[in-house]
């Protein structure tokens, strides 16, 4: 017999946007405006990288020039020229908050980040602009073997590890964006999750653009060793400024037999944000990669999180939530890839649009030749919540074997009159009314988030609710 | 001060077409008034023009609760001010648990001045008593769980109506069918609880096309509606004659009115 019949969530609204804020700090080095070879090689200088790295860098940025911008997706007006491609805010990452520069540190416990890893956190990584500024690990993590450092660590600590896996899940040729990330990346983190560790609290990863016309390129690369178990989750913001930033990283995660990775994102980028990212996992025998991730944030968000099940029994879950408001394109979706016999997909995406804003659900699923008795089951639902606002729905769908299911549902509503009207007789306000109605619609993705991370999501979404009538 | 809610010569129209034609009606706490009439009468749209539901246009008249006009207010003001109205086909709201609509919905009706973001009634006040009222309509305390009308079966809309009821307390409440689609049991027990619940509180107007529901609410005034307007007025006879012979006489005896109501029933208004 349970005694909570009610989890009501009520949320101060008196508060203002807390994300909005700007950090004055001295960087200790940042190199100009703009993208050529010399900048990509004063990258790898800074950073004392070994040769290989150094050519993968040189051989992307011949990539990226040569490739075209995407016709497809939203409207990249972004002069590449404009951009700060690296800025290096202090010269030490902090083992402990106290070691990380006043100002920073001021930055992460305005957004809560010492007080989530006190509470409920297994490990953090904080980045700043271009740099992990800090990093911690819970010591028995540690000593069972799990490995959770920034990539720039990683590539002179264990880099045979890395180099077994770097760029293969996401090759720089990949598209335009995995290439600019691969010649100046920097920062994201590394993990290595060892056979059988099964890791029960998140470990957490905190992104924060804090200039103008930065561009920001971490780099992540997670590997879940046989029959382990882990949950990463990240979470970015910026203060908003008039001309834009860049965000564009590239997430590879290799999720070993029986393994099982869940990577959860609340992205909560600025308005003047391009937010670019390519996020691939090849999920092996009966392994289970499960991608949630959110978009409430950016200017214009791509961001397609994929799932290629290399092996029979692979499973791959991709829950997708956009919100877009004025002046925001979420151009949202995933991709699933049926690469071996009796591989299950599931995509859920939830899409919401108000005050002119466009979210866009593109999706891929695709099964190979062989990946016989595969299932796919996609199921896109939007809500418009005004005349202005728009939603847009894309699905790819390619089959190359016959003995497989495929399932697709699509469904675009309105908000609607009756709902509204019903809960303010109750005594609703439209405000609370239409805030209850966007709330519920997510809620079965919600639902899927540790308590901690589904407050936060509520808390984003009423925020981006509010002012939205009258 | 006994509450009062007064219509006066009430005309509505939506999308150009008049529904109701000058409709008189006064109700004071602690009557029960039963309407009734044929299909396409204009008993719901008065009902629903009473809460203000934004689609139907008031062209003349005023609705005056404790004289103070309210055709300007919103739905959500009217119900702070102690209007409800039970539906007769609730829309369903997915995701939305009912505990949590309900607890902002108690908040809002109790304290009127309430601003978006401050604080609720608090959690185990709130508990005990819907635990309470759902434990007085023989509801699992599972329902408070479920999603906002969501899958509810036409048993389950109906008392969770009338469980918004017990825990708003208004001052003057509507219910619009709260019978259709009940069996007999069911009835009996719907009108058992409304009589608890509003009785000798509230002023009640039951919107009925049966009998059974006026079983243990018996009107002090029974109005019929025809063609828009309020024809005829009685006690609990005319409830019961209306039930065991039809609306013939009320037609014959008011020619205008059935061809209005038959004119209305052409443009099959829901």
């Amino acid at each position: 017999m349970t005694t909570d019949i009610t989890e009501s969530r009520e949320l101060k609204s008196t508060e203002i946007n807390k994300y909005d804020f700007k950090t004055k700090t001295e960087a200790v080095f940042k190199a100009r405006r703009g993208l050529d070879e010399d900048i990509v090689k004063q990258i790898s200088d800074i950073k004392n990288e070994p040769d290989w790295m150094r050519k993968f860098r040189l051989d992307s940025l011949k990539i990226f020039e040569s490739k075209p911008m995407p016709n497809w997706g939203g409207d990249i007006a972004l002069d590449f020229q404009n951009i700060y491609y690296y800025l290096k805010p202090t010269n030490e990452q902090g083992r402990s908050w106290d070691d990380v520069p006043e100002e920073i540190k001021d930055t992460f416990e305005k957004l809560g980040i010492p007080e989530a890893e006190r509470k409920y956190l297994a490990g953090v990584k904080a980045q700043f602009e271009s740099e992990v500024i800090y990093g911690s690990l819970k010591e028995d993590l540690a000593n069972q073997g799990v490995i959770f450092t920034d990539t720039d660590t990683a590539v002179r600590e264990h880099p045979e590890l890395l180099r077994e896996y770097f760029g293969t899940i996401i090759p720089s040729a990949d598209n335009k964006f995995a290439a600019l990330n691969s010649a100046v990346w920097s920062g994201g983190s590394f993990i290595y999750v060892p056979k059988g560790v099964k890791i029960d609290f998140p470990l957490q990863a905190y992104f924060r653009i804090n200039e103008e016309n930065m561009g920001q390129f971490e780099r992540t690369l997670i590997i879940v060793d046989e029959g382990a178990q882990v949950h990463y989750v990240e979470g970015c913001t910026a203060p908003m400024y008039t001309s834009e930033s860049l965000h564009s990283a590239v997430v590879e995660v290799v999720v070993k037999k029986n393994a099982r990775c869940r990577y959860t994102t609340i992205q909560n980028w600025a308005n003047n944000i391009y937010n670019l990212v390519t996020k691939r996992a090849f999920a092996y025998q009966d392994a289970v990669m499960e991608w949630v991730d959110g978009n409430l944030g950016s200017k214009l968000t791509m961001k397609y999180p994929a799932v290629y099940m290399m092996e029979p029994g692979a499973r791959g879950e991709i829950l997708s939530i956009a919100f877009s408001s004025a002046g925001q394109h979420q151009d949202a979706g995933a991709k699933l890839v049926h690469c071996a016999p009796n591989t299950t997909g599931t995509i859920i995406s939830k899409s919401i649009s108000k005050n002119g804003g466009r979210s866009s659900y593109r999706g891929l699923a695709r099964v190979e030749e062989g990946a016989v008795n595969s299932k796919c089951s996609v199921v896109c639902d939007a809500l418009i919540l005004d005349p202005q606002s728009r939603s847009d729905t894309y699905p790819y769908i390619e089959v190359a074997e016959q003995d497989v299911s495929i399932g697709h549902e699509a469904s675009v509503s309105r908000i609607g009159e009756e709902q509204l009207f019903y809960l303010m007789s109750r005594g609703l306000s439209e405000a609370e009314a239409s805030t209850m109605i966007v709330n519920g619609f997510i809620e079965p993705l919600i639902k899927e988030l540790p308590m901690e991370y589904a407050v936060e999501m509520n808390r984003l979404i009423q925020l981006q609710m509010e002012g939205s009538v009258g | 001060m006994s509450d009062i809610l007064e219509i006066k010569n009430l005309h509505v129209e939506i999308d150009g077409k008049p529904i109701l034609r000058g409709v008189n009606l006064t109700i004071k706490k602690g009557e029960t008034h039963a309407l009734m009439g044929p299909n396409w009468s204009g008993k719901s749209t008065l009902g629903l023009v009473i809460m203000g539901h934004p689609n139907y246009d008031v062209t003349e008249g005023e609705i005056l609760l404790n004289g103070q006009n309210i055709l300007d207010l919103d739905a959500d003001e009217r119900a702070r001010l102690g209007l409800f109205m039970a539906f007769q086909r609730p829309v369903a709201i997915p995701g939305v648990k009912m505990a949590d609509f309900l607890r902002h919905a108690t908040t809002n009706v109790r304290n009127p001045d309430r601003k978006e973001g401050e604080d609720l009634i608090p959690m185990r006040e709130f508990r005990n008593e819907i635990k309470e009222k759902m434990g007085q309509l023989k509801m699992d305390s599972e329902f408070a769980r479920r999603y906002v009308n969501d899958g509810f079966s036409g048993g389950e809309m109906k008392r969770a109506e009338i469980l918004q009821l017990a825990m708003l307390q208004p001052k003057f409440a509507i219910l619009d069918e709260t019978d259709s689609g009940l069996d007999a049991d069911a009835v009996r027990l719907a009108s058992q609880s409304i009589n608890e619940i509003g009785h000798n509180k509230m002023g009640l107007l039951i919107i009925t096309h049966h009998d059974k529901l006026l079983e243990h609410n018996p009107p002090e005034f029974t109005h019929v509606i025809l063609g828009g307007q309020i024809v005829e007025t009685g006690g609990k006879e005319l409830a019961a004659e209306l039930h065991s012979q039809g609306y013939d006489r009320i037609r014959a005896e008011h020619p205008e009115s059935a061809a209005a109501n038959d004119d209305t029933d052409q443009v099959a208004i829901t």
